[in-house]
């Protein structure tokens, strides 16, 4: 009797190491998962007079954690590049600068994003003006069914941005110049926007962007679903907009971020691991999965 | 440039300046949304609301207790207790005679008449079914519960006030005097109505039930299931699996689509010329009405058996090919197995509609008043949506509650078969 | 046939002596094709059987009976006959009849019985020797599952062929007797005519039997029961789909979603109840409180009756369209600072446009189709007018009036309810073939 009173005990005194062990594994693991937060960017992630300063930025979709802890700044002026494997958070971070978030259900946000003295990721911020001041361009073109003209016009129209017709065909007018679209399309602006060639539906949607006169313009992989020329088209076109505008641009490309951008920021699994210029990204990347993703060994 | 450049702060001014009316019509737009669901909900409220208030009240009936004396001298005279003489007697006599019995004071005509229209034409059924069953009664006396008429059910159940002039109602004074009589020494209750279950159609409110109908539904149902079931789930696996993509199957894929949108009447229309008037069918029978139904839920069936078997994955097609099987193997063996769930919820949905459709089967003839329960399916029948509209259409005020009853009854056979199609769904549903 | 499936599997197993691998198919295919060599020769004498032998029954009794009513009109006899069958069928009790009609009744049953026995054999004999043959090709070569399972397809294809058939069935009878009415009745009177009665003089002179068949009325009714009905349901469908898709949350959507398709699935004979006995008396009273003059059975109780019957239609299919939209097409308004409401009216809603547009003809023409909200709540009266308030008729009442009772199939009467159900044929037939094609269209383009 009093043996089985002894083995119980045993028992339960093993049962208890068990628990105990686990818990500790799991300690450790969380603790693991802390480092990884806190380590630091390497590279220049401030600017002076930065156009968009981004601090503690982390995006959740659900429980999946996309985006850790990222602090960059946006430069006025400049092309900024964000380059890493599929996957790694880059579009995700790209989308919080216009509250693209919001449209996308159990998506969370924390982290300040400053612009203009404000706080644009505060729920109480209006994204109708800060969308208006934020263009963006999508991966794949996205035309409106509607014709050239209306594509373009559709910005200024919602905003009341023109008196009247003569102003709003001056509006699309220069968009489209601004563009390098305008020679291609001025026959046929009254012809619908999906019946251009796919770098002309890309171009339509930049000219549409800038129609209502945005300071940054966001570009997620515009050229990943364009032919080479269509896309050197649109390499030069952001090379004139850059003097009037900060463009962040996500590229799988890596030819293309080298060619195009000013800075570059590599992402990784979320993380932000380094941010440096284009020339020293490229020729002198500071950490180790950097050089790897340049040098090819994954992506 | 520069002249864009200097009109940037312009541009923000504008945008801003336009906010506060551009917010305020989001606003409006998100509210209208909002009001047109809180609408369509609504409506679905009022809907149930009314007709659950105007028919909970038909499953209870106002019963009177009367005082039996089964007369030897009135029943049987000569005492033979043989059966064809039982059942001729009359014996609505039992009845005036007990009621006479409890108001002595009654004597004029019309006040007799008065009172004895308080019991319903039933009771004398009753009484007979009572005796033939048990001829022992004869020379007893016996407490006997037998329905009231309708008019006094109305009454007591509150669908007719009393305060109401008399002229404007069907009750006299007097015959709420003696009600009220009744009702003080307890021999007039409201009972659970188990008539409105079992009985066939009938003239009278209180005797009429929903039986006969919901039979007559059943072998029709039954028909168009036989029908339908087969015939659809072979064409969907035609059409799906086999057919060659041509005109002709296409042709038929049109006509699949379209008699999915003809209105529920043209196949009555159809019904009628065919089976009723060219091949001579019995006008009535759940045979025809199962027929024309099986027509009007096949295209469902096509659509949804299709639906099932698009959803399988070809690379099980692929995998049964490759170890040999034949063509017709694979779908009997692996493809139809697995779309079988979704291949029954599409015919428990379209046996759903049948049972609710009406149109059709007023125009071959099961608009019917119908007192027989049907036995098979060549039986002249009615079903449970035309016994629905034929009680509508009738005057008395009693039939409004049954109405909303068999309504009820209907509604609800409806949500356990939708109910079932969902259960079936969520258990069975795989994705890929 | 059972037993047929049995002895054709048993001889695949002898002859394969024991080693099914040797067999060019599996045993049960021996057995599926002899069963079927038994049983679709029995069946097809069965439906030939049963196809004639109600005529030359007939006939035979007929021949069988005294002159006197052999020689009778073709009507009278018809009318015999009848009896007979009645007496046969137990409707009537025999003891009432004529003693010679009773007679032929006899011989009539005797008959029958003779042929159900003769049938039976028959059946048998074809059968078995159907079996027989088939046993006899059953030998190791014998490709027994390819032979089944062309009897499979033969019979799965015939299956598709029935819509086909039910559309040409449908357009035949419909236009036979069509045709028919239009012989006695012009079809301009028909399709131009203004005045709707269609009581034909049973006897010459009779007050009010004109027997006017101008459609015009029923038309007229038809589209304002259905316009009334669109004004309802469209704006409440439309607007409930773009709330439940672009705004609601996704609890929301879940709760209330299947709540609105409850709507679709309540019999029409429950709304027609509603209709007359709820909304008719609401409109009456309110009308009366305002000193309008509202029929009891107006068309607009009918029309916002079907319009709420409707609501879930259109909501669920502006839902498929608005889904279809890519989401694509909304972040590029939002990314350009549009508002939600800007984004559905000036996106969302033109993309959409051809499939929501599609899915109101679908709409419109269930509406014109709809039967027993109007049957209970519009009314009888041919009425030529738009006002809402009067009591109107439709299409769909007319056909229910006319058929529903007795009826002869010669009377202009009977006929015009076929002529009635062409146009509403047509008529729906053109607006679902116009609304699936748009539907498919636009299904492509965003695929």
């Amino acid at each position: 009797m009093a043996d089985i009173v002894e083995i119980e005990q045993q028992d339960n005194q093993i049962e208890r190491r068990k628990k105990e062990r686990r818990k500790q594994t799991r300690i450790h693991l969380q603790t693991a998962i802390v480092t990884r937060d806190n380590r630091q960017t390497i590279g220049e992630i401030t600017v002076a007079d930065p156009r968009i300063r981004c601090t503690d930025i982390d995006v959740f979709y659900g429980d999946k954690h996309a985006v850790r802890n990222v602090t960059l700044d946006i430069g006025r002026q400049e092309i900024i590049a964000m380059i890493g494997p599929s996957g790694c958070g880059k579009s995700t971070f790209l989308r919080c600068f216009n509250r693209m978030n919001d449209t996308i259900e159990n998506c969370h946000v924390t982290g300040k994003i400053m612009m203009d003295g404000q706080d644009i990721n505060d729920k109480s911020i209006d994204v109708v003006p800060l969308r208006a001041k934020v263009g963006m361009v999508f991966q794949k073109p996205n035309p409106f069914p509607k014709s050239v003209y209306e594509n373009v016009a559709f910005g200024p129209r919602i905003h009341g941005l023109a008196k009247d017709k003569v102003e709003l065909d001056e509006i699309v007018v220069t968009s489209l110049k601004r563009a390098g679209l305008w020679e291609e399309v001025k026959d046929r602006l009254d012809q619908p926007g999906t019946s251009l060639s796919g770098g002309q539906q890309q171009r339509l949607c930049i000219a549409r962007a800038i129609a209502v006169n945005p300071e940054v313009i966001l570009m997620d992989e515009p050229c990943s679903a364009l032919d080479p020329i269509a896309t050197t088209k649109i390499e030069e076109l952001m090379d004139k907009l850059c003097a009037d505008y900060s463009i962040v641009i996500v590229t799988h490309n890596m030819q293309q971020a080298a060619r195009v951008s000013h800075r570059t920021a590599y992402f990784h699994l979320g993380d932000l691991i380094e941010v440096g210029t284009t020339e020293q990204i490229f020729t002198k990347p500071g950490h180790q999965l950097t050089e790897d993703y340049i040098t090819g060994r994954f992506g | 440039m520069n002249k864009l450049a200097s009109s940037r702060p312009k541009t923000i001014d504008l945008i801003n300046a336009s906010l506060p009316k551009r917010h305020l019509s989001e606003k409006l737009f998100r509210s209208i949304g909002l009001i047109s669901i809180m609408m369509g909900l609504m409506f679905l409220f009022m809907l149930f609301y009314g007709i659950v208030s105007k028919g909970y009240t038909a499953f209870q009936q106002t019963f009177i207790q009367l005082e039996m004396n089964f007369d030897e001298q009135l029943l049987d005279p000569e005492g033979t207790r043989h059966r064809d003489a039982l059942s001729t007697v009359d014996y609505s006599g039992l009845v005036k005679a007990s009621l006479g019995k409890m108001f002595p004071d009654v004597t004029d005509r019309n006040e007799k008449r008065l009172l004895y229209s308080l019991v319903s034409t039933g009771a004398t059924y009753q009484l007979r079914k009572m005796v033939m069953d048990k001829p022992a009664l004869i020379g007893q006396a016996q407490q006997v519960w037998v329905p009231a008429d309708d008019e006094v059910d109305m009454l007591i159940k509150g669908h007719v006030m009393r305060d109401v002039p008399e002229t404007e109602r069907r009750l006299r004074d007097v015959q709420i005097s003696w009600l009220d009589q009744l009702e003080a020494k307890e021999k007039l209750v409201l009972k659970f109505n188990t008539a409105f279950f079992t009985n066939g159609d009938s003239r009278e409110p209180e005797l009429a039930g929903i039986w006969g109908a919901l039979m007559g539904s059943i072998y029709t149902l039954i028909v168009t299931l036989i029908l339908s079931f087969p015939m659809g789930v072979a064409t969907a696996i035609y059409l799906e699996e086999f057919a060659p993509k041509n005109k002709w199957t296409d042709l038929i894929e049109v006509n699949i689509n379209n008699l999915a949108a003809v209105p529920s009447i043209i196949f009555g229309l159809l019904g009628l010329a065919v089976f009723i008037n060219f091949m001579s069918f019995p006008r009535s029978a759940p045979l025809v009405g199962g027929l024309v139904l099986a027509f009007m839920t096949l295209p469902t069936i096509i659509i949804a058996s299709r639906g099932a078997l698009k959803s399988v994955p070809p690379s099980i097609r692929e995998a049964a090919l490759g170890v040999g099987a034949s063509a017709m193997q694979t779908v009997y063996f692996h493809v139809l197995p697995l779309a079988i769930p979704g291949i029954l919820t599409g015919t428990i949905i379209g046996m759903a509609r049948a049972l609710g459709e009406t149109a059709p089967l007023l125009m071959i003839g099961m608009v019917a008043f119908i007192v027989n329960i049907p036995s098979n399916i060549f039986d002249p029948a009615t079903v449970l949506p035309v016994q629905i509209f034929l009680w509508a259409d009738s005057p008395e005020r009693a039939f409004v509650e049954r109405t909303s009853a068999a309504i009820m009854v209907l509604l609800g056979f409806l949500f356990i078969m939708n109910a079932l199609a969902i259960i079936l769904r969520k258990k069975f549903e795989r994705r890929w | 046939m059972v037993a047929c499936f049995y002895f054709g599997r048993r001889r695949a197993l002898v002859v394969s002596n024991g080693d099914i691998r040797k067999l060019n198919s599996l045993p049960v295919y021996y057995g599926y094709y002899t069963a079927l060599w038994c049983g679709i020769p029995a069946f097809i004498i069965f439906a030939f059987w049963q196809f004639s032998e109600s005529a030359i029954i007939t006939n035979l009794v007929i021949a069988g009976l005294p002159e006197d009513v052999t020689s009778l009109s073709k009507q009278q006899l018809n009318l015999v006959i009848n009896e007979i069958r009645n007496i046969v069928n137990g409707n009537i009790v025999a003891g009432t009849a004529r003693p010679e009609i009773a007679a032929a009744a006899d011989r009539y049953r005797e008959l029958q019985t003779i042929s159900n026995i003769a049938l039976f054999v028959v059946m048998m004999a074809f059968g078995l020797t159907g079996a027989a043959y088939a046993l006899s090709r059953v030998d190791q070569q014998h490709r027994a599952r390819n032979k089944v399972e062309n009897t499979i397809l033969v019979f799965l294809i015939a299956c598709s062929t029935i819509a086909i058939f039910t559309t040409l069935g449908i357009v035949l009878s419909v236009l036979f007797e069509a045709i028919r009415f239009f012989q006695s009745v012009p079809i301009t009177d028909f399709l131009f005519g203004l005045q709707w009665s269609p009581q034909t003089a049973i006897r010459p002179g009779q007050v009010g039997a004109s027997g006017a068949f101008g459609a015009v009325p029923l038309f007229v009714g038809t589209m304002l029961v259905s316009v009334i009905a669109m004004v309802v349901a469209v704006p409440i469908g439309l607007m409930s789909a773009i709330y439940l898709s672009e705004y609601a949350s996704s609890r929301l959507r879940a709760l209330s979603k299947p709540m609105l398709e409850i709507l679709a699935g309540i019999p029409t004979v429950v709304y027609g109840f509603f209709a007359a006995l709820t909304v008719a008396p609401f409109f009456r009273g309110w009308g009366e409180s305002l000193g309008l003059d509202i029929s009891s059975e107006s068309a607009l109780a009918a029309g916002v009756v079907m319009g709420i019957m409707i609501i879930p239609f259109v909501s669920s299919l502006s839902d498929d369209v608005i889904y279809a939209v890519p989401q694509s097409l909304r972040d590029g308004a939002y990314s350009l600072g549009a508002t939600q409401s800007e984004t559905i009216r000036k996106i969302v809603i033109p993309a959409a446009l051809p499939g929501i547009v599609a899915g109101i003809l679908l709409a419109v023409s269930r509406a014109i189709g709809e039967t027993m909200i109007v049957v209970m709540a519009a009314g009888l009266a041919a009425n030529l007018t738009i006002n809402p308030l009067e009591s109107v008729t439709t299409v769909t009442v007319q056909i229910v009036t006319l058929l529903v009772g007795d009826q002869e199939f010669d009377s202009p009467k009977t006929l015009a309810a076929f002529a009635l159900g062409l146009m509403l044929f047509v008529v729906t037939l053109i607006l679902n073939v116009i609304a699936l094609y748009v539907v498919k269209k636009y299904r492509e383009q965003y695929e």
